[in-house]
C-alpha cells in the first residue's frame, strides 16, 4: 500500500488522551499488514515534550504552531490537510473523542473525501482498507471497504487496550511547520465540569438509569436501589438530555469515565457512547426488555426484564439481607 | 434571525433491525423509522432561538416512509415551513445525503438567507461522514460541532461545545454559521396529537425535486451483520422477586453485600 499510516494523536489539556496509544496499537498492525511505516501525527503549542511518548510509531510528525494551542477543530483540520498534500498518507486514523471527531470531519470536508465513522476494527488487505463499523446504536456491523485516497477513519474508544500502544523507545520526532490563517470560528474558554452533589467517579456503587426508566418519577426507583447499595445514581445521554439527571451524574463520550465494584443498569441499551464510560466496571448487571439488547454483550449479569419491577425487588431483597 | 434546520429520519433501534437478502444492509420491509434524535434536538434548539428572537424555521429532509408525520409534528411545535426533498431512493450514504441536500440548499429559492443552519451532530446510520461539517465546507460557512448551547447576537453565535468529563469549550463563530447540534438546551418539547391534526388540516409540507448527484462511491459496504457476540452475559431468569434473590447471591458471593 503506497503511503503511510498515519494516527492522529489527541493531546488533551497537557496530556497525551489515551485514545492516541490505542490507535497506536491499532495502526501497528495495519501499517504492519499494509507493509508501510506507522507515523503519528502530532498537533499543537510548545507540546514537543508530549510527541516523546509517541514511540510506538515508526516516526512522528510533530507541528508546532500558536494557532494549535487552543482546541480549534478549524485550526488543526487545516493544518492537517497541508501535511497530507505534502506527505500522501494512505490512511488517516482520527480519534472518535468529540475533542477530535470534529478535526476529522473538518479535514475530511477540506479535502473533499468522506469520513468513515464509528470503526472499531481496521484491516489492509491486498491494497485495500477494510474496516469494521459499528451502526445503529450497536445493534449492526458493517465490513466496508474505504477506497478514497488518503482513507479517513474515525475509530471508536476501545479498538486496541492503551497498554499495547505504549512503547519505552524513543520517539524519532521530525518537526514540520504549517500555516495558520486566522480561523473563522474564536475559542474564548474552556467551562469546567459542573460541581456535582456526587462525585460519582469516586463511588463504589452505581445505579445507572437510561431511556427505559420511562419517566422522571421511576428515578426515585433507582435512587432507593443506591441508597440501598450505598451509591449514587448516574445515567445515558437520554437522560441527562431530558434534564432528569445533571451534567456531573452523566456516564459515556461526553460525561464520566466510571470503574465502580458494580454497575447496576436500569432500561440502558447498550450505546457505544455509553459503554465506553462505563466497561472498566467490575461488576456489571444489566436489566432491559429487550433481549436483543448489545449492552448483554458487556454486562456480566443480564435480566431481559422490566427494571421498574427488578429495581424495587432488589432494593427489598437488600434491605432484608442489611437487616 | 431565521433558521434552516436539517432532519432526517433514521431506523428505530428499539425494533428489532434484520440483514436484507443483499447481505449489505438492514431488511427494510418491517422497518420503523424514526427522526435522527440529535435532530430532534436541532429542531429544539430553533425553536428556543425562535421563541427568543422571533424569526422562521424552516426543515428541510428528504422524503422517506412516515415523513410527513415528523414534518406535521415539527410544524405543531412552532416551526413555520416544511420541505421535503422527494425522488430518493432510501439514501443509505450520509455522503450521498450531504451532496442533496447541499445542492438543494444553494438551488431552492427561498431557502437561504439564513442566519443559522441547525442539524444533529451524528446519527446512528452515518457510515461514511457526519452532515455538518461538509454542508458548512459547501457553502463556505464556519461550524461547530458537538454543540449543546448556542446564544445569538450581533452576526455571532456564541456556543458550548463539549468535550469530555463534563468539561465544555465556549465559541464565538460569526453567522451565518452551520452548527452540529449534541443536545438542545432543554428537552425536545412535547406537542398533544390534537395540534399535529390541526397542522395536518392547515399547512402544508412542500416539495422539490432531488437534485441530480453523483452517488459516493468510495466506501463500500460488503457485509452487514449483527455483531459477533464476543463475550454474553450470564442470563438470570425468573420473577423480579427470582431474580433479584440471584443477584443477591452473586453479590455476597463477590464480596459487595
Amino acid at each position: 500500500m503506497a503511503g503511510n499510516i498515519w494516527i492522529i494523536a489527541e493531546a488533551w489539556r497537557g496530556q497525551v488522551s489515551e485514545i492516541t496509544f490505542e490507535l497506536l496499537a491499532l495502526g501497528r498492525e495495519v501499517a504492519g499488514q499494509a507493509g508501510a511505516p506507522l507515523e503519528a501525527v502530532l498537533l499543537g503549542s510548545n507540546a514537543r515534550e508530549l510527541a516523546q511518548k509517541l514511540g510506538a510509531a515508526d516516526s512522528v510528525l510533530y507541528a508546532d504552531n500558536a494557532a494549535l494551542a487552543d482546541p480549534v477543530p478549524e485550526n488543526f483540520a487545516t493544518a492537517l490537510a497541508q501535511l497530507i498534500k505534502e506527505k500522501q498518507p494512505a490512511a488517516v486514523l482520527v480519534p472518535l473523542t468529540n475533542l477530535s471527531v470534529d478535526v476529522g470531519v473538518v479535514l475530511a470536508a477540506q479535502l473533499g473525501v468522506p469520513f468513515l465513522n464509528y470503526c472499531k476494527d481496521l484491516k489492509a488487505e491486498g491494497g485495500n482498507l477494510t474496516a469494521t463499523c459499528v451502526l445503529y446504536g450497536g445493534k449492526m456491523e458493517a465490513t466496508v471497504t474505504a477506497s478514497a485516497k488518503p482513507a479517513i477513519i474515525g475509530i471508536l474508544p476501545g479498538a486496541r487496550p492503551v497498554e499495547q500502544g505504549r512503547s519505552d523507545k524513543a520517539a524519532t520526532i521530525t518537526d514540520v511547520a504549517v500555516t495558520l490563517a486566522a480561523p473563522k470560528v474564536h475559542f474564548k474558554r474552556y467551562l469546567e465540569s459542573e460541581a456535582g452533589d456526587v462525585d460519582i467517579t469516586q463511588k463504589d456503587f452505581l445505579v445507572a438509569v437510561g431511556r427505559g426508566i420511562q419517566t422522571k418519577d421511576n428515578l426515585d426507583l433507582a435512587e432507593d436501589l443506591a441508597a440501598t447499595l450505598g451509591g449514587a445514581v448516574c445515567g445515558s445521554r437520554p437522560v441527562i438530555d431530558q434534564g432528569w439527571l445533571g451534567l456531573s451524574r452523566q456516564v459515556g463520550k461526553s460525561g464520566m469515565l466510571v470503574k465502580p465494584k458494580l454497575y447496576v443498569m436500569l432500561g440502558i441499551s447498550g450505546a457505544p457512547e455509553h459503554v465506553e464510560g462505563m466497561k472498566g466496571s467490575q461488576c456489571i448487571i444489566a436489566v432491559n426488555t429487550d433481549a436483543a439488547a448489545p449492552i448483554f454483550n458487556v454486562a456480566h449479569y443480564g435480566v431481559v426484564g422490566d427494571a421498574l419491577e427488578v429495581a424495587p425487588a432488589l432494593t427489598e431483597k437488600i434491605k432484608a439481607r442489611k437487616g | 434571525m431565521d433558521i434552516l434546520v436539517l432532519m432526517k429520519v433514521v431506523p428505530d433501534v428499539v425494533e428489532e433491525l434484520e440483514v436484507g437478502s443483499d447481505g449489505k444492509s438492514l431488511d427494510t420491509s418491517f422497518l420503523r423509522t424514526i427522526i435522527n434524535e440529535r435532530d430532534d434536538h436541532a429542531l429544539e434548539q430553533a425553536l428556543l432561538l425562535k421563541d427568543k428572537h422571533g424569526g422562521k424555521v424552516t426543515l428541510l429532509t428528504l422524503d422517506a416512509p412516515d415523513i410527513d408525520d415528523v414534518l406535521f409534528t415539527a410544524l405543531a411545535k412552532g416551526a413555520d415551513r416544511a420541505v421535503k426533498i422527494c425522488g430518493v431512493e432510501s439514501v443509505q450514504s450520509t455522503q450521498t445525503a450531504v451532496k442533496l441536500f447541499g445542492e438543494t440548499i444553494a438551488k431552492t429559492p427561498g431557502l437561504l438567507p439564513v442566519d443559522l443552519i441547525l442539524t444533529g451532530v451524528s446519527a446512528i446510520d452515518d457510515l461514511d461522514g457526519l452532515m455538518a461539517a461538509p454542508i458548512a465546507q459547501q457553502l463556505g460557512w464556519p461550524y461547530a460541532g458537538v454543540v449543546t448551547q448556542v446564544a445569538l447576537a450581533d452576526k455571532t453565535a456564541t456556543v458550548i461545545k463539549e468535550f469530555a468529563g463534563g468539561v465544555r469549550g465556549e465559541y464565538e463563530v460569526p453567522t451565518p454559521a452551520v452548527l452540529g447540534i449534541q443536545a438542545a438546551e432543554k428537552p425536545p418539547r412535547y406537542v398533544p396529537v390534537a395540534k399535529v391534526r390541526a397542522a395536518m388540516k392547515s399547512q402544508t409540507i412542500e416539495s422539490v425535486d432531488a437534485p441530480a448527484v453523483e452517488a459516493a462511491t468510495t466506501v463500500e459496504v460488503q457485509q452487514m451483520a449483527k455483531p459477533q457476540v464476543t463475550g454474553h452475559a450470564e442470563m438470570l431468569e425468573g420473577s423480579p422477586e427470582e431474580v433479584a434473590d440471584k443477584i443477591c447471591e452473586l453479590l455476597a458471593k463477590r464480596g459487595l453485600l
